[in-house]
């Protein structure tokens, strides 16, 4: 499809300005003025709704097919929240309003938003306290660990490293490491659980935290959790969880009973806000109560009168993570989320994730290797390394799953999973949904044995085949001109 | 309430495949003492329940003052079309687009508004967007760190404090030195500037418009850093680049900025956009998603992400960020907003906003009492010096139905008396000339 | 997979190629095969001092970005700047137009911990096996 810049018709216009209704100032001298114009598209309004119609067209996308794709929790994302978001009195609130004198009273919808999706994050975790700022996963990653590092300050400690096991996302070493830690990471034993030998030697008082997800990359849940747990503390040492796969446990187990002292949530993955082509997400971070006073301020609070307000006065706090209180509009959607479901509906919702993935894993276990087991939590992890031999990887399966309309699982994840496909097809899929997609992965696993090259070309029905990735690397280009 | 479409019989089906009795089997190896301890969530409501609900909560915000307040974020007109663009389900349902073959129009949208993002800053190389203006400044802070290998940090302090705040939490660990230089005559310090540039810093660090509203042309102050080694980092509001020199022309190696003025709304503080731009030679050192365009088997032109090395996923704890989730929805209504506007429309919105202002400026100077700051030229948010203690007079113009601005004593020590105002192309000429009665009524009580 | 006889090894695929007190030094063939296409490499600056099996360069591939560590001690004379341009000279020609640096040697003791020709050929069919 051509670029909206190659769509462009010098004089077209696509938008109508208010004719100036002041009288006409002089400008600015030239030293502050620009130069060049910015070489915007100069297109109709149609042109522009055409075009990103079309654009639109080109992706796949919950609304439109099954995407199973691992660590994500790609579920289906209620519409009624999207039409909450847009209430005017939600979507045009300024943000310094309550920061005027007396300004809290201006916005006591949206702080007692704030606030009951606080409380409600902290039981359905079992968390003390929690913040709304952090704006994305990584960032509630990061906001955790900081409060981490202000809480041993406080102690008068300078602790130097972080253990994460190397299943771990990505994110969690690379948010240890910006905030100023060494990463230790821990090696998984042969039954696919963090090898408790290596974790022991690893631990020490120089240790500052140990970063988990429960269950793990792998789809388990670890039965040793409250042993590591329990360890970690012996040391002084803080637990850290990556609510990346809180859709396995709602209403089974709550990371704070087993003992962790931070814990970030995806909101965007466990309360269906919608993922919006890679963001904006949500990563509320929740905290045992030694840690409370560190968090970021400002912090909402629920004042005798039973009016919100905003409380700055937090001397421990570790300051501003955002600009403000968080990803608002995608907090108001998973608070919605969270009301319309209520304490059945969450359980059932994790209940069914379970059943599903189980039920992908069952189905699929005599084509393609599981990784470790035969059961998993909310998600399973597949590895295509039989397919090799064929010469066929997860990357040509993927491409062909394409073709038949799914989007594939998370490939080549967790890393130390040859030919990793993780699967997660979360609770809103149908039985025929899943069918469908096992079946189109069996006849992939056939192929791989009559007919290799079917899979290599694959796709072969979308508006691109497969795209030169060292192409795009090698010759960097980044923009159209 | 819940989405799940499984009929007893299908979970009866499921179950036997699987080969246990029960769902509960499924969960047997949590231990019972690892059960929550409580679990006390109100069941259930219907959609419309809920959304009742959150109507009551969205009456008791205070949505229709005219709005004059401003501080780095503000109350543009959004076009319907960027709404119903925007609010098409297979963008916003969609993900990252790892698969690109089944990802086209996001990756296509995200090479666009990298194109859009360059052009507005007169840079060579955008990212996808980072989660709003503050993380972006953090964001090329570390980088010039990397790239310079030194750890010291000039501020100037027109840079918002919101801002300020969030760079000294962020690298609170890690021993990076920050030195804040003073405003003179309303813009950044050249003097303060020089005097503490030296050997060992990284970048110089200053915001266009500042946060008091001044303009200012920093190709001196980037000349300087350069031959110091270190890089100029410019945190710029977007809408004003349609008008004012771009970081680009003034020589900035790296410019953030805060896109929510874009198409997004003010939405109590996000989603917002950051984003981030860069000249080419430190392209390998920005921080987050990339797309770039390629070809395919058939030699079609098509689009990727590129340069992953740099990200986590592969990276881990050598990359050059931990981001992951972006704000990529937000750079696609930028994107459309921007392409709605085109280039003389964008340039029109600049001088509405500008010209607004500057008769805002006028009409405050005739207050009795009143004296609007014309030390530096401004864009569309200005400060101004009132009699008596601006807190006060905010409060009290709220009942008079005017969000008159933002009163700069919040978040500066002195400045209780200082009022800073925005306008934007959706203030009348009625509403500012109303908003100066207000005030001379409100400063003669 | 060729191993060139007048080179020395490490475990970690680099060559080097002594040439009185400076080396040449480079990754192997077996190195740049794991890889895949290489799409860039960030090579040490000239002047810079390398510490053997520590870090000197950054080779990256679409999915991958493997350090490479320095198989002697020494002062870095010279960088490959073709590499820059053309990473996939290292695809290509990992011993002759694919070298990254030359290195003036700081111990020349360091070369016995490297492998000869015999001993790195041994050394890869085990690992490929």
């Amino acid at each position: 499809m051509q670029l909206i810049f190659e769509k462009s018709r010098p004089g077209r216009k696509g938008f109508a300005l208010p004719e100036i209704d002041v009288p006409i100032a002089p400008g600015l001298a030239e030293k502050y003025c620009r130069k060049q114009a910015a070489a915007l598209p100069e297109v109709s309004e149609l042109d522009v709704v055409r075009h990103f119609s079309n654009l639109s067209r080109l992706n796949f996308s919950v609304d439109t097919n099954f995407y199973p794709l691992g660590s994500c929790t790609m579920k289906y994302n209620p519409k009624f929240t999207e039409k909450a978001c847009a209430l005017e009195g939600f979507s045009d609130l300024h943000p310094l309003l309550p920061q005027l004198l007396g300004g809290g009273m201006l916005a006591q919808g949206s702080l007692e938003v704030l606030y009951n999706t606080e409380r409600l994050l902290s039981e359905i975790t079992g968390m003390y306290a929690f913040t709304t700022q952090p704006l994305a996963g990584a960032h509630g990653e990061l906001t955790g660990v900081m409060l981490i590092a202000a809480y041993h300050k406080n102690n008068g400690e300078r602790r130097k490293h972080i253990i994460i096991p190397d299943s771990s996302h990505g994110t969690n070493p690379a948010s240890a490491a910006i905030a100023g830690y060494n990463v230790v990471v821990i090696p998984t034993d042969k039954d696919g659980f963090l090898d408790m030998n290596a974790y022991k030697k690893a631990l020490n008082r120089e240790t500052a935290a140990v970063m988990l997800t429960c269950p793990d990359t792998l789809g388990f849940f670890n039965p040793k959790i409250k042993e590591i747990s329990d360890l970690a503390h012996e040391v002084g040492a803080l637990m850290y969880y990556d609510g990346a796969n809180l859709n396995a446990i709602l209403g089974k187990c709550r990371p704070g009973d087993i003992g962790f002292d931070v814990i970030h949530l995806n909101l965007h993955k466990t309360f269906a806000t919608p993922h919006g082509g890679g963001g904006p997400g949500a990563g509320p971070v929740g905290v045992c109560e030694k840690l409370a006073d560190f968090l970021p301020i400002s912090r909402v609070i629920r004042r005798s009168d039973g009016t919100f307000a905003l409380d700055y006065h937090k001397h421990k706090s570790i300051g501003y993570i955002a600009p403000f209180y968080g990803n608002f509009g995608v907090i108001l959607k998973a608070y919605a989320y969270i009301l319309c479901l209520g304490r059945s509906g969450l359980i059932e919702a994790s209940e069914n994730a379970v059943l599903s993935a189980n039920y992908c894993l069952s189905r699929l276990k005599d084509y393609y290797v599981p990784a470790y087991g035969k059961r998993c939590m909310h998600e399973c992890v597949l590895s295509a390394a039989s397919q090799l031999e064929q010469g066929v990887h997860a990357l040509d399966i993927s491409k062909y799953l394409i073709d038949k309309g799914f989007h594939p699982p998370t490939i080549y994840f967790p890393l130390i999973v040859k030919e990793a496909m993780m699967i997660e097809p979360t609770e809103t899929e149908s039985k025929e949904t899943l069918d469908a997609f096992i079946e189109c992965l069996i006849e992939a696993a056939l192929l791989a044995k009559s007919n290799p090259e079917a899979l290599h070309l694959a796709p072969l029905y979308m508006p691109v085949k497969r795209l030169d990735e060292t192409k795009a690397a090698r010759e960097p280009n980044l923009r159209w001109q | 309430m819940n989405y799940i479409p499984h009929t007893e019989l299908e979970k009866k089906q499921m179950l036997k495949t699987i080969g246990v009795e029960s769902v509960d089997d499924l969960f047997k190896h949590i231990p019972a003492a690892l059960r929550p301890k409580s679990f006390n969530i109100p069941e259930g409501k219907s959609e419309f329940e809920v959304m009742e609900h959150l109507k009551i909560l969205s009456r008791k915000n205070a949505t229709n003052l005219t709005d004059f307040v401003g501080g780095g974020f503000y109350d543009h007109y959004i076009p319907a079309a960027v709404d119903a663009l925007a609010g098409r389900a297979e963008f916003y349902t969609a993900y990252t687009p790892y698969q690109p073959e089944c990802s086209q129009g996001w990756l296509q949208a995200i090479y666009e508004y990298q194109t859009v993002i360059c052009e507005l800053t007169g840079l060579d190389v955008s990212n996808a967007s980072l989660y709003d203006g503050g993380t972006a400044l953090y964001e090329a802070a570390m980088m010039a760190v990397r790239l310079s290998g030194r750890k010291k940090i000039i501020v100037d302090s027109g840079v918002s404090l919101i801002y300020r705040t969030m760079l000294y939490a962020y690298t609170s660990n890690l021993s990076i030195e920050f030195v804040e230089t003073p405003v003179a005559h309303g813009q950044a310090c050249r003097e303060d500037i020089y005097k503490h540039l030296d050997e060992k810093t990284a970048a110089v660090i200053v915001q266009n418009p500042n946060f008091f509203g001044a303009v200012d042309d920093f190709s001196d102050i980037a000349e300087r850093v350069h031959k110091c080694g270190a890089l100029a980092i410019a945190s710029v509001y977007p809408v004003s680049l349609g008008m004012l020199k771009s970081p680009g022309e003034m020589g900035i190696d790296i410019a953030t900025g805060e896109g929510q003025s874009l198409g997004i709304p003010l939405s109590f503080g996000g989603p917002y956009l950051g984003f981030i731009a860069v000249k080419k030679e430190h392209m390998r050192q920005l921080p987050g998603r990339i797309a770039g365009a390629t070809a395919d088997k058939d030699n079609k032109r098509g689009f990727v992400l590129t340069l992953q090395a740099r990200e986590q996923h592969i990276r881990r704890e050598r990359a050059t960020s931990n981001i992951c989730s972006n704000e990529a929805l937000c750079a696609l209504r930028a994107l459309i907003y921007t392409c709605l506007l085109g280039k003389s429309g964008f340039y029109e919105l600049a001088r509405l906003n500008y010209q607004k202002a500057e008769f805002a400026k006028a009409t405050l100077d005739k207050v009795t009492g009143v004296k609007v700051k014309r030390s530096a030229p401004t864009f569309n948010e200005f400060t101004v010096c009132l009699p008596k203690n601006a807190d006060e007079v905010v409060c009290s113009l709220i009942d008079k139905g005017f969000a008159c601005g933002f009163p700069l004593g919040r978040f500066y020590k002195g400045l209780d008396n200082y009022l800073l105002v925005a306008v934007t192309e959706k203030r009348t000429k009625e509403e500012i000339v109303q908003f100066a009665n207000s005030l001379e009524a409100a400063l003669c009580s | 997979m060729t191993v060139p006889d007048n080179l020395l090894y490490t475990k970690d695929h680099e060559w080097a190629k002594l040439d009185g007190d400076k080396a040449t030094i480079g990754i192997t063939d077996f190195a740049q095969h794991s890889l895949g296409d290489i799409t860039f490499i960030d090579l040490p600056k000239p002047g810079a001092q390398v510490k053997q099996s520590a870090w000197c360069a950054t080779v990256e591939s679409v999915k991958a970005a493997s350090d490479v560590y320095a198989p002697l001690s020494g002062e870095v004379l010279k960088a490959n700047a073709e590499l820059t341009a053309h990473p996939e000279l290292v695809n290509k020609s990992a011993y002759e137009a694919g070298w990254f640096a030359v290195i003036k040697i700081a111990d020349l003791e360091e070369k016995k911990t490297l492998m000869n020709p015999v001993q790195y050929k041994e050394y890869i069919q085990g690992l490929s096996k």
